[in-house]
């Protein structure tokens, strides 16, 4: 093949994109991968002579060509053996039978374990003749291993500096294509990678290297017996501390982690444990990595530490500002600062380095997950200052999504007293949040949906909480902030607190929640709103009210004391300060809830009906079918009713 | 593989929203499997197909950018650089990747790498497994090459009449969307190629 000039080269492009795997092979044979040392060795091209070939250090090379290769001119062939190497893991992807995970990881660990222990002394040399196949591996190892010992040469220029470690990661990639297609490349592969994790451990410019080789030991490693857990040590330990602030690094780390979550097996538990050091990575750089956590959740979550996380993820614009207070006290790593350059934060500094608070800012910097959890109140207020900087505001925007997504995974492996655990948390936490510029009101309204989601999972919890929540319930004195929460409470009170959902549902837990509300209720409509406290949302008061009725209904001593207290509410509602409280609209509903909650009191054994259906008046069955629906019966009790009345006369 | 590259507006991080973010460039490489619908295809509606789901990731890319920048506190960009010669140290652009999830707007799942320079964003949409080390600096190389042989940022310059001059950067660098290790020496064989071919 001879190719003379660049439309010439675009045929040959479109040539060889278009090859048929079986013969790649001879194109890249041809193309002088295979030793050619010196300068032209093809004598059927004519080109000026192009000097000797350098490696990257300015050596003179003396093994064959690659793309590591340097020199004064470049001819033909060389450009072919650049463009060949470029293709040539999708080649091997393409021309392998086996494909990928055709076997399962057992079947294959074994046939590389039975491979290896058979596997005499092999020739590398690449005259021996194979296969067509197996003669493109063999001569993509040779240039795998040339690529990675060529990559050890400190190369004169920045630009080629990058292209090794390039070369690298796909070398790497490029053999663990090798070795899941042809299990005898496994041993003659595994010492090289092995001193090649070693040299590119200590080096923070390769980190990226790691990646791929990580993947290689995960998929092979146990057919090798490689030590693979302390690379995944290193990997999870030390990495993310040190280079969280990388976006490239950031983005490539956690798509590792989401894309080879078959493959940890044994080491999921470490990639689980390690998720303070993933949340780094998440805090500094949540717009792209955001929807990534959202799918790697799942994965992450344990009952054992979902506690622990669920804390962690509320704290996580903390993180941020910690994160950037520490980039400002080390030495920075490059010349252009890596933190905010906008802020100017002297006193979060001060606090950052005074010993009273180490073991605070210590507890947030983990790497690993503790098992223990601290209160991190302290450091609310000290880092406020930090709550303006763009990148706690980003991440603070971040966090409503990160619940969700963490409570639909947790609510699948979680046990009742997980969730009990879980429903404490939330509102332990409501009213310690670090503050971020409306950061709690978004969280509680992702808090309350979610205390909902858990009650309805297991409505017995309220019954079994009934202590912490009276507590939280008397305690509410920032009402106002925390509306939404307070409404789902409620609300749930109301639903759940009955013998139907738990038996041991007592008279007199009912008769103490009732003053408990009772008093909220007293208070909500008593206090006058000020500049200090915004007006309490009417949708709060009509909660209460219906609460407090379906308490009445379920215990029938308290009717008295429910029906006295709607009607002062209605009449309190027609009073004019209240219409100013809570606006004409909000003001007419808490009047027609009361009034209908006052009818349906009236008669009791209706309300309780109402209010407490029974389960099997619940289910659509008994509104939708033709035979039993509740609105046909009533439809047709009223059309008799009044063809009665038009018989009577008058 | 390269699915894509493009060429798009950014917008200074701190300004009022004046305007769109628009397409200065844009050549797609792959042809996608056209989803199942019984309809026979236009050749129109396929070209309108793509050119939604180009501007949907030059938006995307511009809005990370934007993030980017509001996050290091740097300054609301200057969008012209002092003098038309100097050179803009690409090292330090804000640069990044993320994930577009399948169907969105792309059938298949696909990556983005993207970089910022002053008022231009250079975007590649990869496979969803490729070497991010390679298309990174390939991404780097292009975006030098256009603005050094386009001048790119100077003022008066008309990208959109330069189409041929950025198609054969592109022929030469990333034939087909296929990414190529090339190292210095390479790279300036090539550009004397492309010189010679390009007068300036």
């Amino acid at each position: 093949m001879v190719f003379l000039h660049h439309t010439g080269r675009a045929a040959a492009w479109a040539h060889m994109q278009a090859a048929s795997p079986p013969h790649p092979e001879e194109l890249v044979l041809k193309a002088g991968i295979f030793p050619s040392l010196g300068p032209s060795t093809h004598s059927h091209l004519s080109f000026p002579q192009p000097g000797p070939i350098t490696e990257m250090d300015g050596a003179v090379a003396t093994d064959f060509f690659t793309v590591l290769s340097t020199g004064h001119r470049f001819t033909e062939d060389q450009w072919l053996n650049v463009q060949a190497f470029s293709m040539l893991r999708a080649w091997l992807l393409h021309s392998g039978p086996e494909g990928l995970g055709t076997l399962d990881t057992d079947d294959r660990s074994e046939q590389e374990g039975s491979t290896l222990s058979v596997i005499s002394a092999t020739s590398s040399s690449a005259g021996r003749l194979l296969p067509p196949r197996e003669r493109l591996r063999e001569v993509a190892f040779e240039y795998c291993q040339r690529l990675i010992e060529q990559s050890n040469r400190r190369a004169l220029r920045k630009g080629d500096s990058d292209l090794q470690k390039a070369c690298l990661v796909e070398a790497v990639l490029v053999l663990d294509v090798l070795c899941r297609q042809d299990p005898s490349f496994l041993y003659r592969s595994l010492s090289c990678l092995k001193a090649l994790h070693g040299r590119v451990r200590g080096d923070p410019a390769s980190v990226r290297v790691l990646l791929p080789l990580a993947r290689f030991f995960l998929s092979h490693g146990e057919a090798a017996a490689v030590d693979s857990e302390a690379v995944y040590q290193h990997l999870f330990t030390r990495i993310p501390l040190e280079q969280f602030h990388s976006p490239m690094l950031a983005f490539e780390f956690i798509q590792f982690c989401r894309d080879n979550l078959h493959l940890f097996g044994g080491h999921l538990g470490t990639l689980r444990l390690s998720f303070p050091n993933l949340f780094k990575f998440l805090a500094w750089n949540s717009p792209p990595l955001t929807s990534e956590f959202v799918a790697l959740l799942p994965a992450l979550v344990d009952a054992g530490t979902a506690l622990e996380m669920l804390h962690a993820l509320l704290d996580l614009p903390c993180l941020t500002a910690v994160l950037d207070l520490q980039l400002r006290s080390l030495p920075a790593p490059s010349e252009r600062p890596l933190w905010d350059t906008s802020l100017r934060a002297p006193s979060c500094l001060e606090a950052f380095r005074d010993p009273k608070f180490q073991g605070l800012f210590q507890y947030l910097l983990r790497p690993k997950a503790s098992g223990a959890t601290e209160r991190l109140v302290p450091l609310y207020q000290l880092l406020q200052p930090m709550a303006g900087c763009a990148r706690v505001a980003q991440c603070a925007e971040a966090v409503p999504t990160l619940l969700q997504a963490f409570f639909s995974a947790v609510t699948q492996v979680a046990d009742g007293a997980l969730i009990n655990q879980l429903a404490l948390l939330l509102l332990g936490r409501s009213d310690s949040l670090y503050p971020a510029p409306g950061y709690a009101a978004r969280v509680h309204s992702v808090l309350s949906s979610q205390f909902l989601a858990l009650c309805t999972l297991k409505p017995s919890l309220v019954v079994e909480l009934a202590r912490d929540l009276l507590e939280f319930l008397g305690s509410v004195n920032g009402l106002r902030s925390r509306a939404s929460l307070v409404t789902s409470v409620v609300w749930a009170v109301g639903e759940y607190l009955s013998v139907a959902y738990d038996r041991r549902c007592t008279v007199e837990q009912i008769n103490k929640f009732f003053e408990a509300l009772e008093a909220l209720l007293f208070e909500v409509t008593q206090c006058r709103p000020s500049a200090a406290l915004p007006r309490c949302p009417p949708k709060v008061v009509t909660a209460l009210m219906t609460t407090l009725t379906k308490l009445a209904s379920r215990s029938q001593d308290l009717i008295p004391r429910a029906s006295l207290l709607l009607s002062k509410m209605r009449t309190l509602t027609q009073s004019p300060a209240t219409g100013s409280m809570h606006g004409e609209e909000g003001a007419e509903a808490i009047c027609t809830r009361a009034t209908e909650l006052l009818t349906l009191l009236k008669m009791p054994s209706v309300a309780q009906f109402v209010l407490t259906p029974s389960t099997e008046v619940c289910s659509p069955r008994y509104h939708r079918d033709v035979n039993t629906a509740l609105p046909l019966a009533l439809r047709t009790v009223s059309r008799l009713v009044e063809r009665e009345a038009g018989l009577l006369p008058g | 593989m390269v699915h894509a590259f493009l060429i798009h507006t950014l917008r200074a991080p701190n300004t009022e929203d004046t305007g769109l973010c628009r397409v200065l460039y844009s050549c797609v490489f792959g042809a996608e499997k056209s989803p199942d619908d019984p309809r026979p295809h236009g050749a129109e509606r396929d070209r309108l197909l793509r050119k939604e789901q180009i501007l949907a990731v030059a938006r995307q890319v511009e809005s990370m950018c934007r993030l980017q920048q509001q996050a290091s506190g740097r300054p609301p960009m200057d969008l012209q650089p002092q003098s038309s010669d100097e050179q803009v140290p690409l090292h330090e652009a804000p640069r990044g990747a993320f994930r577009l999830a399948a169907e969105n707007p792309f059938q298949e799942p696909r990556t983005v790498v993207w970089l910022g320079v002053l008022s231009l964003g250079f975007a590649l949409v990869l496979d969803a497994h490729e070497n991010l080390l390679l298309a990174e600096g390939t991404l780097r190389l292009l975006a030098r090459l256009l603005l050094d042989h386009l001048r790119l940022l100077a003022p008066g310059t008309n990208l959109l009449l330069r189409a041929d001059r950025i198609e054969g950067i592109l022929t030469r660098f990333l034939p087909h969307g296929q990414l190529l290790f090339l190292n210095d020496q390479f790279v300036q064989g090539l550009e004397k190629e492309l010189s010679a071919a390009w007068p300036r």
